[in-house]
């Protein structure tokens, strides 16, 4: 084991690069590429060495270029960039364009769709929780660890518990992180207390490990006075101005440009502090901006799935967040569903973490499921967003154990043995354990105290929240502005003659 | 779109020719037709008389606005595409330069990019001025206005709230700007509870509502009518000054029919009133300024003195923001109406180029049914 002490992501680079990486859902992923891009036109030849230099790098400048190649080790791996001309430019083969100097071919040959080899994925520890043999890691001290492991047990039985609530009735909707607890603990435990968070919605362990209570999650699935978003949204919507967690809404990606400016403002601010925001697969299909500063924004695509990135914004907070220099790490992920949309269907890219180029942002692909390696690259991540003012991309290959919501039946649309196989052969909680087991620092006996009594204080939280008073009817008038204009007070007043007329049409757990 | 700054200097529609008109007709004490210039009066009393006025067009004042904004506030930010060096309408020129590119920048080429990275801003407490550059282009903005800036504080449980975002842009006819260049999509934005439409109709009042809207703790859309960016010359005072949102001003008096419109609009309006007068009928026109929320209370009121209403805009008539308009008068008023609420509207397609002239609500059109609904 490494000590974390002096460790950089050029040394992270090295070995992942001397590993044999695990592909996503069993598939291997060679690490060391077959060389050559097919030339189109000359049907499938390798481009010679002496073509190669020829070939169209990204439109970098010199100076540019050569600050790039100092930071190859932090690739995950050697990517095949036959496109990229590793010598320096000469100066009478090169072109002048607005956006700087190319050097030209005259081999016209396309940019191959894919690299031979996937991106490989950093990881840890392996299947079983064992620590892979010198792979380089932030160490985490027992203490550290025990809380990462309570609370990812503990967002597990939220998960279960809440679920259920919604199954009675008892709540209106509910959905879970099943599957995805290495990610939500690790991510949050490798940040500060002041980075502020954009999540998706599939990241409540963010807030769990910030000290969110259990009871404050229950009042605000069950919209209760004591809810900070005071009743007015969906259970799972949860925000915390304490905690540094903006409020979550429902739109995929929306959170990603606003990540941007956010992380924009820390920088003008010169704060010591970055901004997160996580996004899933599906949220990549939107398009968004991104912009870094000082303050990395980790962007949490909570979609769960990659398809986070397909949107609009996706594209439009990556892209800001490049050129606005901003500190944001966009955290995608890639748990391989969007609701029923497998990734198959969501893009026709190597994952999410490819992208990350087409932006000029520096990425990584981690197993999801292994909660040192997201614990490892967050850290990393935040160092490098932190000092080198720079957005960062992640992502995080996991699986979505459980429904996309309380309104999913992913039966319906996947095999049951794919889910249990993920569920128990891939369990990134059990094997997180096995690891905080192998270093002595949790018992069998402290596992069934922390999981009863995690339980007991859940089902006392929904207990609690249920009895408790509904936000009073002038909740709903409030804050749609500073103050209420004419046109609600109007609406408010009438509204209460009309509950007046016939109390039997409304419910009485509303206090008027 | 560049070539539409262009031609603003060159006459060649009709329209335009008639627009010249209306400006020119609106005379006042203090109104004086200089050579190029063009002259809005204001018949209201503003508290905005102290200090110095100068003469100045409409992305001039807007510019000062823009300029006193970023001066008063270190916290304040201007952004949008081809804002720095001054933008394709000069209402950002010399910002750049005077507070630097740290505050005034420009941004790629993505209005939702735009939007959600001023809601990033304005949400830790900065002033986002974000320009689009034509209301044509807000559209793919409209998930960020919508679902997030219109509910970041009450879905926030006012835990949050992104007040310090107002978004800019110009919007309305020019005489040749078709379908992308000349919409008034104000309606879709009258519609989301939770953010403020302002809508000036010159120079004066353009920059002190832009200060309001700017320093106001709500988003805000401010449309400005690009129609009038030269063309509109008006004294405006030259120091820091504010104008009230959600207040209607009544901007001529009269007895017999009420108008209600906002921007560039309220000129042709102007216009069809003078000459209303000559047939006898004392037109009252009232600028609604802020469309939501709007100043029921003033609209109402001359209502009540007139018995008529007739409202005119310029985007098309159906589900236009003067049906709102229509039915919450009726509501209030319908005993004292002596006829049918008139709308003299744009037409119900999309924006045409060389049947602009025929799309237009004129100054006779609304003539015409200003004689109609007093001759009811």
């Amino acid at each position: 084991m490494a000590n974390w002490g002096r460790i950089s992501s050029r040394t992270i680079g090295n070995h992942i690069r001397k590993r044999t990486n695990q592909g996503f859902i069993g598939s291997t992923v060679d690490i060391n590429p077959s060389s050559g891009s097919s030339s189109a036109l000359n049907g499938g030849r390798s481009v010679s060495d002496q073509n190669r230099r020829y070939l169209n790098p990204l439109p970098w400048s010199r100076a540019t270029l050569s600050w790039f190649q100092r930071f190859k080790s932090t690739v995950a791996a050697k990517q095949h960039d036959s496109f990229l001309s590793s010598d320096s430019d000469d100066d009478h083969l090169s072109l002048d364009f607005p956006g700087g100097k190319v050097s030209y071919t005259c081999d016209m040959n396309f940019i191959s769709e894919s690299s031979q080899a996937r991106v490989p994925c950093y990881r840890v520890l392996d299947d079983d929780g064992e620590l892979i043999k010198d792979c380089d890691f932030q160490q985490v001290s027992k203490e550290v660890a025990v809380k990462m492991y309570s609370k990812m047990v503990s967002l597990q039985i939220m998960d279960t518990i809440f679920y259920e609530a919604q199954r009675q009735g008892r709540i209106s909707f509910y959905l879970t992180s099943a599957g995805e607890e290495a990610i939500n603990i690790a991510s949050a435990a490798a940040l500060t207390e002041q980075d502020i968070i954009l999540p998706q919605y599939r990241e409540p362990g963010v807030l769990l490990w910030r000290g969110f209570t259990l009871q404050e999650f229950a009042d605000q699935c069950f919209g209760n006075k004591a809810d900070y978003g005071k009743g007015r949204q969906m259970p799972i919507h949860y925000g915390s101005k304490e905690h540094n967690f903006f409020t979550i809404s429902s739109p995929i990606a929306t959170q990603l440009p606003q990540a941007a400016g956010i992380a924009y403002s820390l920088k003008m601010d010169n704060k010591k502090a970055c901004v997160v925001s996580y996004i899933g697969d599906g949220g990549t299909s939107e398009v968004s901006t991104l912009t870094i500063s000082y303050f990395i924004c980790l962007l949490q695509f909570a979609h769960g799935y990659p398809n986070c990135f397909l949107q609009g914004d996706f594209h439009a907070g990556l892209n800001f967040a490049a050129v606005m220099e901003a500190p944001v790490i966009f955290f995608c992920r890639n748990n391989g569903w969007a609701i029923s949309t497998n990734v198959s269907e969501q893009f026709r890219s190597d994952g999410i973490v490819v992208k990350g180029r087409a932006y000029g942002i520096r990425s990584i692909r981690v197993d999801g499921n292994d909660a040192l390696a997201v614990y490892t690259a967050v850290s990393a991540a935040r160092e490098m967003a932190v000092n080198e003012q720079r957005p960062i991309l992640i992502e995080a290959l996991t699986y979505r154990v459980g429904h996309h919501s309380t309104s999913d039946d992913s039966t319906k649309y996947r095999q049951l043995d794919e889910i249990v196989y993920w569920k128990n052969a891939r369990n990134p909680v059990n094997r997180f354990r096995n690891w905080v087991q192998s270093n002595g620092w949790w018992s069998e006996q402290e596992e069934t105290q922390l999981r009863n009594s995690v339980r007991k204080q859940l089902l006392e939280a929904i207990q609690v929240a249920e009895k408790t008073e509904k936000p009073p009817l002038s909740d709903m008038f409030t804050d749609v502005y500073d103050y209420p204009p004419p046109n609600l007070e109007e609406q408010e007043k009438h509204l209460r003659e009309t509950i007046s007329r016939h109390p039997t049409d409304y419910s009485s757990d509303i206090p008027l | 779109m560049f070539i539409v700054k262009f031609v603003f200097l060159h006459f060649v529609c009709l329209l335009q020719r008639e627009r010249e008109m209306a400006l020119r007709n609106i005379m006042g004490k203090r109104v004086r037709i200089g050579l190029m210039g063009r002259r809005l009066l204001s018949t209201a009393t503003c508290d905005v008389e102290s200090g110095n006025s100068k003469s100045i067009n409409l992305y001039s004042a807007i510019n000062q606005a823009l300029h006193v904004a970023l001066e008063t506030d270190p916290r304040a930010f201007v952004f949008g595409e081809d804002v720095s060096f001054g933008g394709v309408f000069r209402c950002t020129t010399g910002l750049a330069d005077r507070f630097g590119k740290a505050r005034v920048f420009n941004t790629p080429l993505c209005e939702q990019g735009i939007v959600g990275f001023g809601i990033g801003l304005a949400a830790m407490g900065n002033r986002a001025i974000a320009e689009i550059q034509f209301a044509d282009y807000i559209y793919p903005a409209f998930d960020q206005i919508v679902n997030e800036a219109a509910k970041f504080r009450y879905r926030s449980g006012n835990q949050f709230n992104c007040g310090g975002l107002t978004i800019r842009a110009p919007y309305g006819a020019v005489g040749h700007g078709g379908h992308y260049h000349s919409q008034s999509p104000e309606a879709f934005f009258c519609h989301v509870p939770g953010i403020k439409v302002v809508i000036p109709r010159s120079p004066r009042q353009a920059k002190g509502l832009l200060l309001s809207c700017i320093r106001d703790p709500n988003p805000v859309v401010f449309f400005e009518p690009k129609w009038l960016y030269r063309l509109a010359v008006e004294e405006v005072p030259e120091h820091d000054y504010m104008l009230p949102l959600s207040e209607a001003e009544v901007i001529r008096q009269g007895s017999d029919i009420t108008l209600v419109g906002w921007g560039a609009q309220l000129s042709i309006m102007e216009q069809a009133c003078i000459e209303a007068e000559k047939d006898g009928i004392s037109c009252e026109l009232v600028d609604l300024k802020t469309l939501i929320p709007w100043d029921k209370e003033t609209v109402e009121a001359s209502v009540r003195k007139t018995g008529r209403v007739l409202i005119s805009h310029e985007a098309p008539v159906t589900g236009g923001f003067g049906g709102e308009i229509s039915a919450s008068i009726v509501e209030s008023c319908f005993l004292r109406l002596e006829a049918p609420v008139a709308r003299v509207c744009g037409l119900d397609t999309p924006f045409p180029l060389v049947f602009e002239p025929f799309y237009m609500p004129t100054k006779n059109k609304i003539l015409d049914a200003i004689k109609a609904t007093v001759n009811y």
